[in-house]
């Protein structure tokens, strides 16, 4: 009686792990790491003038700038995704939604990556209306009104795309939703930096993307736990 | 010697010009699958069915060749010939991302969708009725439109909405829809009198970046999707998708629908129970009444 338990129990064991070894790939030790740099004159930021939304003004000490080219010391360039574009194994999406702001009529973060199918939910943290209008393409484009209070919406993206997000109330509100088909990618900081963490080995494309001035490519390959390098640098325009 | 080379240029010269030509075949019509030689055509994207009515999109192109391609184009992505003095300009059917829908925010229309669009058209806009056509010509046409974008054949139309019997036009019903234009900041477009003048009205873009109007009750016209109080519940509740109008369906309760499409009644200038109800109202409690903007924190009453 008590064998045949624990053999039950073994192989329970034996099978739950099975399952979660399939539903992932071992996850590695290898990663890559560098920072986003950019050449020539970055375009201005310009100031935001919220006057018009007195609630979303005062929470702000200092003007709010764009932030389509936010740059740092060091010629360092923020919201800049890279990701594994080739090489990656399948994986799917991590159960964890990922959470999207609308704070003081800005959205935070301005540049959201995400894999596809995974949950997203978007909250409304404001004492006013927005909606919210992914411009999509190859997914399907929609518009929720969500008034201060309202639920958070729950959505998700079913196909890889950048797809630009724009509140039409307040026309300076714009992020980007980065939907990708691989679970390891990083987003630049301020200082311009990124890290790619847990890459098992393997020959791999590494696509950096910025809003504005497109994607870079480069091949790394890992072998083992090493941390290998990947810099890239964009081409700005004062205009 | 020469000869040889002659037969060698001539095979490969004969293969590349039927190669080309097949391919500029296939350039010319999008739809040659839809063969009526070869009988109905079997896949549904090709059809549409609209109260007993098959349309044909092979049927339907032949239509849009002589009454659409003016401005929807050659390419069916509203970039027609007379597309440049149009505005708003013509739908781009290479999106399929529709204004005028039963179904939800992000869903196809349903082939009704699409048919009350073409024999309605556009009140405000350059599409015209196009009642002229017979019923089969229109059915023909959906089915047509329908071939521009490949989510035809992968995605089902949204599941329509369902609207509630219209509760009893009242004082208080639209006292109650004044709030709920007051809170959803609808004025913020539309302007507190609904003359279509709020703060963000001059911003306004389409998907497409070109600048957009919102409605002006004060103009008497019809609404872009129908002329009725179901019409006018619709559009707020399933917003026109590609424009800057959102959908409320996740934040409005039927009741609240109803009351909000009661107040929107007292906008326009015409002689409605709900104007009516409205005036009689404002003679007698009109210094009570606070006006409806950024001022009115709580909700105008």
């Amino acid at each position: 009686m008590r064998t045949k338990y624990f053999l039950a129990l073994t192989i329970a064991v034996l099978m739950g792990g099975g399952m979660l070894l399939f539903a992932n790939p071992p996850a590695g030790s290898g990663s890559i790491s560098g920072k986003i740099t950019y050449t020539g004159t970055p375009p201005k930021m310009k100031p935001i003038d919220m006057s018009k939304e007195p609630t979303c003004a005062k929470q702000h000490t200092t003007p709010v700038l764009t932030e389509n080219v936010a740059t740092g010391p060091g010629n360092a360039l923020q919201w800049v995704v890279v990701y594994i574009s080739a090489g990656d194994q399948e994986s799917s999406a991590p159960s964890q939604a990922e959470r999207y702001d609308q704070k003081g009529c800005q959205y935070i973060p301005h540049v959201l990556p995400m894999v596809a199918t995974q949950e997203l939910q978007i909250y409304n943290d404001d004492q006013t209306s927005h909606n919210i209008h992914p411009l999509a393409k190859v997914n399907s484009e929609w518009n929720k009104s969500q008034p201060p209070g309202s639920p958070p919406i729950d959505t998700k993206w079913e196909k890889p795309e950048f797809i630009p997000v724009k509140c039409n109330i307040h026309p300076w509100m714009h992020g980007y939703f980065v939907v990708l088909k691989t679970t390891h990618y990083a987003v630049s900081g301020p200082d311009g930096s990124f890290e790619i963490k847990g890459l098992p080995p393997g020959k791999y494309t590494v696509s950096a993307w910025q809003e504005q001035y497109g994607t870079q490519t480069q091949d790394v390959t890992i072998s083992g736990s090493e941390n290998k390098p990947a810099n890239f640098t964009f081409k700005v325009l004062p205009y | 010697m020469t000869l040889k080379n002659f037969a060698v240029t001539f095979v490969l010269g004969s293969m590349a010009l039927v190669t080309v030509g097949a391919t500029s075949m296939r350039a010319q019509s999008h739809v040659n699958s839809v063969d009526p030689s070869l009988g109905a055509p079997s896949v549904a994207t090709e059809e549409s069915h609209i109260d007993g009515l098959t349309g044909h999109a092979e049927a339907g192109k032949r239509l849009y060749r002589r009454y659409c391609i003016g401005c929807h184009g050659p390419d069916g992505n509203g970039e027609g010939m007379n597309a440049q003095w149009t505005d708003p300009k013509p739908r781009d059917f290479t999106e399929a991302t529709f204004k005028c829908r039963s179904t939800p925010t992000g869903t196809l229309p349903t082939d009704d969708d699409l048919y009350n669009a073409i024999t309605r058209g556009f009140v405000t806009t350059n599409m015209p009725s196009w009642r002229p056509l017979t019923p089969q010509e229109r059915a023909n046409l959906v089915a047509f439109v329908k071939t521009w974008s490949p989510r035809w054949a992968k995605e089902k139309p949204g599941t329509p909405l369902t609207i509630p019997p219209e509760t009893p036009i009242t004082i208080e019903s639209i006292l109650r829809g004044r709030q709920t234009f007051q809170r959803l900041e609808c004025w913020k477009c539309h302007g507190p009198q609904g003359h279509g003048d709020g703060p963000s009205a001059a911003t306004l873009t389409d998907d497409k970046g070109n600048p957009i109007r919102p409605y002006d009750f004060s103009s008497g016209s019809r609404f872009m999707c129908g002329t009725t109080n179901q019409d006018l519940y619709r559009i707020f509740m399933t917003g026109l998708d590609g424009s800057p109008m959102p959908s409320f369906a996740d934040v409005v309760k039927p009741d609240e629908a109803w009351d909000l499409v009661h107040f929107l009644r007292t906008l326009q200038p015409l002689k409605t129970q709900e104007a009516s109800l409205w005036q009689t109202y404002k003679a007698a409690h009109g210094a009570d009444i606070k006006p409806i903007g950024p001022d009115a924190a709580t909700g105008a009453q």
